[in-house]
């Protein structure tokens, strides 16, 4: 590690590690409270239809229940959600706002959505009552298919609307017409992508507890952005923000649909609180968890690569579909990040790009770890794979040659990304990182020896080596607090929340390297609204750049502020102090010192005054807001091996280098890339979300929808390159999202590589893929050509 | 997924039991290791009025040798048969068979007469107690009758039981000598349900030529049936590897009518049973002759 420092840089253990591996963190249903009522939401079974009539009452009858409530209910409370992302500032863009609502009203529009709440003793009870709420409905024809929605005569989602678009948008660089027809070499395909869903360990969760006699709404959410929560529940709720106490305990990953504001359950839940007065839980459970919580994925690509005979890309033209879901309240940014994110590390003078969002009636799609990155990489990489072939170029060598060179950062793109700034890599260097991966994967070597060996033994080995830029740690901004307590502890506060990414070492790292302190003395506090109650959340791989960065401003004024009392009590100067081993002392004289805990205790005197222009204590708080976002990259290689009887793959190694600037702490981001990857590979070849014609889900549970085993994940082998970010004084770029991005990218690559030898003509242009689908891509389907495989 | 209301007995001896079963047979379910009665009654697919709780009758876990027969006792958990002596011994395929249901924790719970009672098509163990020619022993107030597999597996979760009765145990042959086996399945992720699975054993006679050869599959259509235009195809032949393929691609086209579904095409399914059939022959013939274990 180039610039590691005492604490920044260390592959320090986690110190949440103790508590979430032996079971003893705090989660949401593990608060429990007297009185406490339970809800369970009716949802719909239809995918589309119009609301006649709910009848209630039988359910209204049956043991423990408190109350059944439906949209009429809610009165003026009832409104669709606020749009959290309204569209960027880019020319000519045609944008339809429809966000979810708290209870279907009039109409149903995705499988699931939540019509009534049953309130009762138990969820057990509410659970039997709910059984018992009828919905009287006319089935209404389901928009499912992305191009059949866009077609005349296509039922509509949202019927005030003329069409299912949701939006169209185009944007580009250069001017992709104006080489189109002169270039050596044009390849066109059409490329899938289709949707999963996050499936977190934890599912979604809520307590809130309206007291009465205190007028006080207290609310656990298992929401990784508690302060908009906080802000948006006073509101809705009609009260001061002060009269409202948000909480996000640990919470057992978040992945990005748990920022979505606001689900119809944080909508509902605490008003029903409020209501009686009395508190009220809701759990997701897993199967809910398949309709109640948001998706993402699918998308079609029409894309064009404009190349020269010897490799080097002139300009790429893609057309793309995306599936919005029922609702938009997420505005573009998931195809706008596709939009972005295609670009990659290379150098592509002409770039247009155009898609349409599409209203579906299926579960609504916002960010979902990747966010959108994961399709405008698989695009591209697929591209550059496909005219590799043609070209007969290595795939590693057609990727060298078409690198952003280190001396062109920062590196202007002239579209505009989901922080509404124009996309500017800050910095890069992109060849290092794969020259590392092709030694970690013995490239050479596999190509010359262990692939035709296997071959000959009758193993079909196949390697893939892609990369992928990630746009990382955006704005607003973030806030902490930092201050030294008289028992020489440290307490950082900051407003994002916490779903495992390790921030209560990673925050203490940062301060512990200014401040001189044991990273185990510092007490992290994430996602508490009383502790911290500015900023906005955990997002877009920006905790530790936007977050960590204000730790930082905020551990720099403590440090001048005890700099400065120590300085009077030690008769030295500022500048001749050291911060070290929990104390302060004067350089050079060993005996010149007071102990943090100490300093903490004079800043904060029972006699005497606090002088003027000063304030008690050691504490500070700060704020960092970036311009705009850093850019991270890396490189994913990958060696596996396809049975070609049965289209069962193993993995053989994987290996990822990643550079994510400055890494405070190494065994953190192999963490994140450990558990990315594990992720991109249930997207690439375990999870799909199996939907019908009519929008049911065929597959809603664990058993049919496939997340990846420890035994289906190999231990990833993790490198860093460091390049740092000039945009912050920490130099460090988001890491969160770079183990998933590439994924379905790299098993394309590597499975047509093994399969070559039985599929020479094989492209592969679509994920998920399965054995199954493998198959039927190698031997054609039933209809083109049955019995091929017994050939 | 909570399950609706129901009522519970546990009762604390067979007498008692079937006693239950006899009064509230209709509307009861027995309830063994639950690893697939309790998910089913959460995602409320299942609404039993009463549940009758076996998992005290120990007398129903053993497993034992009479007479150059197996037996094992319906409450006998999934691991105990994993980790016999005895089946590792006198079954080899059972052995085989076992590590391939479900995970460790759900194989610790789950019952060996459950997963018989429950057929289940995707299951291993009614296609591994076919091919041994299993006998399953029904016991009620009225009495006891011993039930031949393929009588018993009647449709997909159908079984020839009827409300009052209680499955008590299973009886098969011990493998024969110069009798060869293999199980093999291919499944998505360790321990799901299989996409195919194969059970075979192949017993040689004399001049070394194929005596009784038995094939079952999993997966492959509503219940565990014997692959049996395959068998007569090895019958009387002498085992090499084309006369595996020949037999496995007989019995993927003329024995099996497997299913489509979000995991695996029909398609896909017959063109796993060629393969894994071929490779299950192939085991079988080496370990009938001694080449391997
Ligand atoms: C995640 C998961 C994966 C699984 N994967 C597999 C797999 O790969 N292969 C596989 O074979 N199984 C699998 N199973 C099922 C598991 O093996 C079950 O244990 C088995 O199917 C049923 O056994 P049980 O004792 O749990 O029965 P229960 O769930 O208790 O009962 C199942 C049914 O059988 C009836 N029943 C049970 N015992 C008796 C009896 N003695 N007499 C009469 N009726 C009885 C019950 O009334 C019920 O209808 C899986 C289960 C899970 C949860």
């Amino acid at each position: 590690m180039s610039r590691a420092g005492r604490a920044f840089g260390q592959r320090a253990r986690r110190n949440e590690d103790y508590d979430l591996l032996t079971g003893r963190a705090q989660f949401i249903d593990d608060i429990t409270l007297p009185d406490t009522l339970h809800v369970a939401f009716v949802r719909s079974d239809l995918a589309h239809a119009r609301i006649n009539s709910i009848d209630t009452t039988e359910a209204r009858k049956m043991p423990g229940v408190v109350a059944v409530y439906t949209a009429a209910d809610l009165g003026d409370y009832w409104a669709p959600g606020p749009l959290l992302v309204p569209p960027p500032p880019v020319k000519r863009l045609e944008f339809f706002e429809r966000t979810q609502v708290p209870l279907a009203k009039d109409k149903v529009v995705y499988a699931g959505e939540p019509y009534a709440a049953v309130v009762a003793t138990s969820r057990y009870l509410a659970e039997d009552a709910a059984a018992l709420v009828y919905l009287d409905a006319d089935p209404l024809d389901a928009v499912i298919d992305l191009e059949a929605a866009l077609a005349a005569g296509s039922p509509r989602v949202h019927e005030d609307l003329a069409s299912n678009v949701a939006a169209k948008v185009t944007q580009f660089k250069g001017d992709y017409g104006s080489i189109e027809q002169s270039a050596d070499l044009r390849i066109t395909q059409r490329f899938v992508y289709d949707r999963g869903t996050a499936a977190a360990i934890e599912n979604r969760g809520i307590l809130a507890h309206f007291d009465p006699k205190a007028q006080k709404l207290l609310v656990w959410d298992t929401t990784q952005a508690p302060i908009p929560i906080r802000g948006g529940l006073a509101r809705m709720l009609g009260l001061a923000v002060s009269q409202v106490h948000v909480i996000a305990p640990n919470i057992g990953g978040g992945f990005g649909p748990k920022i979505m504001m606001f689900y119809p359950e944080e909508v509902v839940v605490p008003w029903i609180s409020k209501q009686l007065g009395r508190p009220v839980k809701w759990i997701e459970d897993r199967h809910e968890n398949f309709y109640a919580t948001t998706q993402e994925r699918g998308q079609i690509h029409d894309a064009e690569l404009a190349i020269s005979k010897d490799g080097r890309i002139v300009g790429v033209k893609d057309v793309f579909l995306h599936d919005n879901g029922a609702h938009n309240p997420y505005g573009l940014t998931v195809p706008i990040n596709s939009q972005c994110t295609l670009i990659g590390p290379y150098d592509i003078p002409h770039y247009h790009s155009e898609f349409t969002a599409v209203f579906t009636n299926r579960v609504t799609v916002t960010p979902y770890r990747g966010a959108g990155r994961q399709h405008g990489v698989f695009v591209m990489e697929r591209l550059l794979d496909i005219a590799a072939k043609k070209l007969k170029i290595d795939p590693v060598e057609i990727r060298r040659r078409n690198y952003i060179p280190p001396e062109d950062f920062p590196k202007a793109q002239e579209v505009i990304y989901q922080d509404f700034a124009e996309l500017v890599y800050d910095s890069g260097n992109y060849l290092p990182a794969l020259e590392k991966a092709l030694v970690h994967i013995d490239y050479e070597r596999f190509r010359k020896e262990q692939q035709p060996q296997a071959l000959a033994e009758g193993r079909h080995l196949g390697i893939g080596v892609v990369s992928y830029i990630e746009g990382t740690g955006i704005g607003p901004y973030e806030g902490a607090r930092v201050c030294i307590e008289p028992g020489g502890k440290i307490s950082i506060a900051t407003g994002i929340g916490t779903q495992g990414q390790g921030h209560y070492t990673a925050f203490a790292q940062v301060v512990a390297e200014i401040l001189g302190a044991d990273i185990k003395d510092i007490h992290v506090v994430t996602g508490d609204t009383r502790e911290f109650h500015w900023g906005s959340g955990t997002f877009a791989s920006r905790g530790a750049v936007v977050a960590g960065n204000a730790c930082h401003a905020a551990a720099l004024k403590v440090r001048e502020k005890a700099a400065t009392l120590a300085a009077t009590l030690l008769e030295s100067s500022p500048d001749q102090l050291e911060f070290c081993d929990g104390v302060v002392r004067v350089a050079g004289s060993a005996d010149k010192k007071i102990s943090l805990g100490d300093l903490a205790a004079q800043a904060n005197p029972l006699r005497g005054a606090v002088k003027p222009g000063t304030e008690p204590g050691l504490e500070a708080t700060a704020y960092f807001g970036p311009d705009r976002g850093a850019t991270a990259s890396g490189v994913h290689a990958i060696v596996l091996e396809v049975d070609v009887e049965t289209m069962m793959v193993a993995i053989k190694r994987y290996v990822v280098v990643h550079d994510c600037g400055r890494v405070i702490n190494p065994l953190i981001v192999e963490g994140q890339i450990q558990g990315g990857v594990a992720q991109g590979i249930g997207n690439a070849f375990y999870e799909q979300l199996h939907v019908d014609e009519n929008g049911q889900l065929l597959n809603a549970s664990l058993m049919d929808f496939l997340l990846p085993t420890a035994c289906d994940v190999p231990t990833v082998i993790s490198d860093h390159v460091e390049t740092p970010s000039p945009l912050t004084p920490l130099g460090v770029k988001g890491a969160g999202e770079a183990g998933t991005i590439p994924v379905g990218a790299l098993y394309a690559q590597a499975l047509e590589d093994a399969l070559r030898p039985i599929a020479p003509d094989l492209t592969i242009c679509e994920i998920p893929l399965s054995p199954n689908r493998l198959f039927e891509l190698v031997y054609g389907d039933e209809k083109t050509s049955p019995g091929r495989e017994n050939a | 997924m909570k399950p609706a209301p129901f009522k519970y007995f546990r009762p604390e001896s067979l007498d008692e039991a079937l006693a239950l079963l006899a009064k509230h047979g209709d509307e009861a379910k027995v309830l063994a290791g639950g690893q697939s009665l309790i998910p089913a009654m959460n995602f409320r697919l299942a609404q039993p009025a009463i549940l009758i709780d076996i998992n005290r009758l120990s007398a129903l876990s053993f497993i034992e040798e009479k007479r150059g027969q197996m037996h094992i006792g319906a409450l006998t958990r999934h691991s105990m048969v994993e980790r016999h002596p005895l089946v590792a011994q006198k079954a080899p395929l059972l052995a085989e068979t076992m590590p391939n249901i479900a995970h460790v924790q759900i194989r610790n719970r789950g019952t060996f007469g459950g997963s018989i009672a429950h057929a289940d098509p995707a299951a291993e163990l009614p296609a591994a107690m076919t091919v041994r020619g299993a006998r399953i022993c029904l016991r009620s107030t009225r009495g006891e009758r011993w039930v031949d597999a393929p009588q018993f597996f009647v449709g997909l979760l159908t079984t020839a039981m009827e409300p009052d009765e209680l499955l008590t145990e299973v009886a098969f042959d011990e493998l024969p000598k110069k009798t060869g086996w293999c199980f093999v399945e291919v499944a998505r992720r360790h321990g799901d349900y299989a996409l195919l699975g194969v059970a075979a054993t192949v017993r040689l006679g004399m001049m070394g030529k194929v005596k009784d050869a038995r094939i079952c599959f999993v997966s492959a259509g509503e219940t565990p049936a014997l692959a049996t235009n395959a068998q007569d195809a090895l019958n009387g032949q002498a085992p090499s590897a084309e006369l595996a393929k020949a037999a496995a691609q007989i019995a993927a086209a003329q024995d099996i009518d497997p299913p489509s579904d979000i995991h695996a095409s029909a398609r896909f399914r017959r063109h796993l049973a060629t393969k894994l059939t071929e490779r299950a022959l192939n085991t079988a013939f080496a370990r009938a002759r001694g080449e391997t274990r």
